[in-house]
């Protein structure tokens, strides 16, 4: 079996024998700064309008409904089914479709609607990056079709940067099979390095954050 | 060097868009790193290197405990791995399960990996149709080229190659407006997309204890091949492999940053296995298959064994004199610039491509921009050392070896090597400071010395030598 082969292959290789516990590993290498929520927003957002995302800090839910609805402007949206969305009343919003919880009629949603709105788990300030974890409330697809992609983020989730995401999440793979850091709109420069935005992802992002500071 | 390779080499050179275009991308590419790894952007950057090296250390010299970890984790997920020698597995693997399924698309996004066993190629052979999606990969599909840059695969070409060629093969009209031609291929591709059976994607790194493939992209291709397709097959070479999810937050910050110069790329997809009860959508099969392909082979190696170390950032091409110059396509394999050099005559062997290691200045940048620490120059050296025992450039340049012999004669011999100095000085052509020797007076420049000095320069000599300098400071202290 090739399997059985290669593992021999590397214990001769590295002189171990099957089952030889491994060496201790180096300890983890986390540090997570201290800075105030004020900070943390102003770097998200300064982070995420360099790539050319679009960012408003608002105060209330309502505020943030608001702003969503001014974004859709009256095309189609489908939502995710994040508590937070419906709380905001987002989910609520005229030509939003929401609730989708089978895979095909989702895709068939995504693939045709101008806006897909979704919450995040985390955002990291530091890189002006969300953080994504597929669940019942959230599914792959909104934050990826469609060409706009609005998330609405409650300011309790807005961390420093990696180091505390993988301090509050130390493995994704216990919770989810997909974790997804998102850093602005989806971009290539593979023609003469020329910057082309939307190329496969949305070309469009807008990243609402919604509380008191 | 064979002739076939330095009249390709002279081609490259003599190219003044080709040169230019490589020049000007690795340039900027080089510029963009250096302005995010600065001391006052990024204190720790240099603690990183150093941990991430450790960690790259250990995972490797303790390779087998983690290659069962993994395995024990994708099973845990609901997925599978498979472990293949070579491409003929991997090849027979898909091919296998395209059957089964009943999948005729495949829908594949950047993976050098898959380069290194002409996957496409044997996906093709077997009719299936296999597409790359990154554009830039899917330029070089269309072009029937293999990746020019580790990073940037169709940096060598222009946008009116790609206009002739999506004129060619798409069937659409000459466009050479970039975004244009983005859209094109964005429209095209969305397409298979959606009707793919199965999704390849590499990865960047293989985190054992979760059993999840990590992998960073720009455009969402790799998303949408990975979540699209109902089967989701990643593959990665054996040493891809770190201990923990927390270790990321070190690559992670390294890893874009060395590359292109970003902080994070735009997404960095943690995949673990197919969807879950309850997910909405994603994959319903989830393979990793892990490649040998000469890896094995060197991990018997102390020495070099550092070679699996890298983390395919590209930094060391961006940097590299040599491949500034002669560019991605005049090296034997699909790995190219100073790793190029180190990895494809241990994975292939060096008797194969015996030159490869001496295509190099030494000059050392590539160890010092290299996120992992790996000491290239010195395996360069090594695998030279190798190179010239197996005798294989035997009688290739007896006049090299005699001035070499004859070189090392004089330089024991102080007196000698004073007098031979003073010569030296007194028939090397003047030029301005900070000007080239480009060539040797007249009489000396004749046959092997011709040959020698026609692809090397020297710095102007100085006013005084060295030792004229020692001299003067031991009379000036005493």
């Amino acid at each position: 079996m090739p399997r059985d082969q290669m593992l021999h292959k590397v214990q001769t290789a590295l002189g171990r024998s099957a089952g030889q516990p491994p060496a201790s590993a180096p300890p983890v290498w986390l540090r997570i700064p201290e800075i105030p929520v004020e900070r943390r927003i102003a770097t998200f957002r300064e982070k995420l309008e360099a790539l050319a995302a679009k960012t408003a800090h608002v105060r209330t839910p309502r505020e943030a409904a608001n702003y969503v609805e001014s974004v859709i402007a009256g095309r189609d949206a489908v939502a995710s089914n994040a508590p937070y969305l419906a709380e905001c009343g987002v989910t609520a919003l005229a030509g939003v479709r929401t609730g989708f919880t089978e895979s095909s009629a989702l895709r068939a949603a995504c693939s045709t609607t101008a806006v897909g709105v979704t919450s995040a788990d985390y955002a990291l300030s530091e890189t002006g990056t969300l953080v994504m974890i597929a669940s019942p409330s959230e599914a792959r697809l909104i934050s990826l079709l469609p060409p706009v992609h609005i998330a609405v983020v409650p300011l309790e989730r807005l961390l420093t940067g990696l180091d505390e995401l993988f301090t509050r999440v130390p493995d994704p793979a216990a919770i989810t099979s997909s974790m997804v850091m998102i850093t602005g709109p989806s971009r290539t420069a593979d023609i003469e390095q020329i910057l082309v935005r939307g190329v496969h992802g949305p070309g469009e992002l807008h990243v609402v954050l919604v509380g008191e500071g | 060097m064979p002739t076939a390779y330095t009249e390709k080499i002279n081609r490259t050179i003599a190219d003044a868009d080709l040169q230019l275009a490589v020049y000007t991308a690795t340039g900027r590419l080089q510029q963009n790193r250096r302005n995010v790894v600065a001391p006052d952007v990024l204190p720790e950057y240099q603690d990183l290197r150093t941990q991430a090296n450790a960690l790259k250390k250990h995972t490797i010299e303790n390779l087998d405990y983690y290659l069962e970890r993994v395995e024990a984790a994708v099973a845990h997920n609901g997925g599978k791995t498979v472990f293949c020698r070579d491409g003929d597995e991997v090849a027979d693997f898909i091919l296998n399960l395209a059957k089964e399924r009943g999948a005729h698309l495949i829908v594949k996004s950047k993976s050098m990996t898959t380069e290194e066993v002409h996957l496409n190629d044997r996906l093709e052979q077997h009719h299936l149709e296999a597409v790359e999606t990154d554009l830039g990969e899917y330029i070089i599909q269309l072009a029937h080229e293999r990746p020019y840059h580790i990073v940037a695969p169709a940096l060598h070409m222009t946008r009116y190659q790609v206009a002739d060629l999506f004129e060619k093969k798409l069937g659409v009209g000459h466009e050479v407006v970039v975004e244009k031609q983005t859209m094109i291929a964005r429209a095209t591709l969305r397409e298979k997309f959606l009707a793919a059976g199965i999704g390849i994607t590499g990865a960047n790194f293989v985190v054992a204890e979760s059993g999840a493939v990590v992998v960073v992209e720009n455009e969402g291709n790799a998303r949408l091949s990975s979540s699209a397709p109902k089967i989701h097959i990643a593959i990665a070479g054996i040493e891809k492999l770190i201990p923990r999810a927390q270790d990321l937050a070190v690559f992670l910050k390294l890893l874009g940053r060395s590359a292109t110069g970003q902080p994070m790329t735009v997404y960095t997809s943690f995949l673990s296995g197919p969807r879950r009860e309850g997910e909405i959508d994603g994959p319903e099969e989830f393979y990793l298959i892990l490649l040998d392909n000469g890896r094995t082979k060197l991990l018997a190696d102390r020495d070099k064994r550092e070679s699996l170390y890298c983390i395919r950032c590209g930094a060391c091409l961006n940097t590299c004199p040599v491949y500034r110059k002669i560019g991605g396509h005049n090296y034997p394999w699909v790995y190219s610039g100073p790793i190029g050099a180190i990895i494809t005559p241990q994975f292939v062997g060096v008797q194969q491509d015996p030159w490869l290691p001496f295509t190099s200045s030494l000059c050392g940048a590539c160890a010092e921009v290299c996120p992992v620490k790996i000491d290239i120059p010195r395996i360069l050296l090594e695998l030279r050392s190798e190179a010239v025992e197996m005798k294989t450039r035997e009688g290739s340049n007896k006049w090299e070896k005699l001035a070499f012999r004859l070189w090392s004669w004089v330089m024991k011999r102080p007196r000698l090597y004073e007098a031979a100095s003073l010569f030296a000085s007194g028939v090397a052509p003047a030029v301005e400071a900070g000007k080239w020797v480009r060539s040797l007076p007249g009489f000396m420049n004749v046959g092997p010395v011709k040959a020698w000095t026609s692809v090397r320069d020297l710095p102007p000599q100085p006013e005084q030598s060295f030792r004229a300098l020692w001299r003067a400071r031991q009379g000036g202290s005493r």
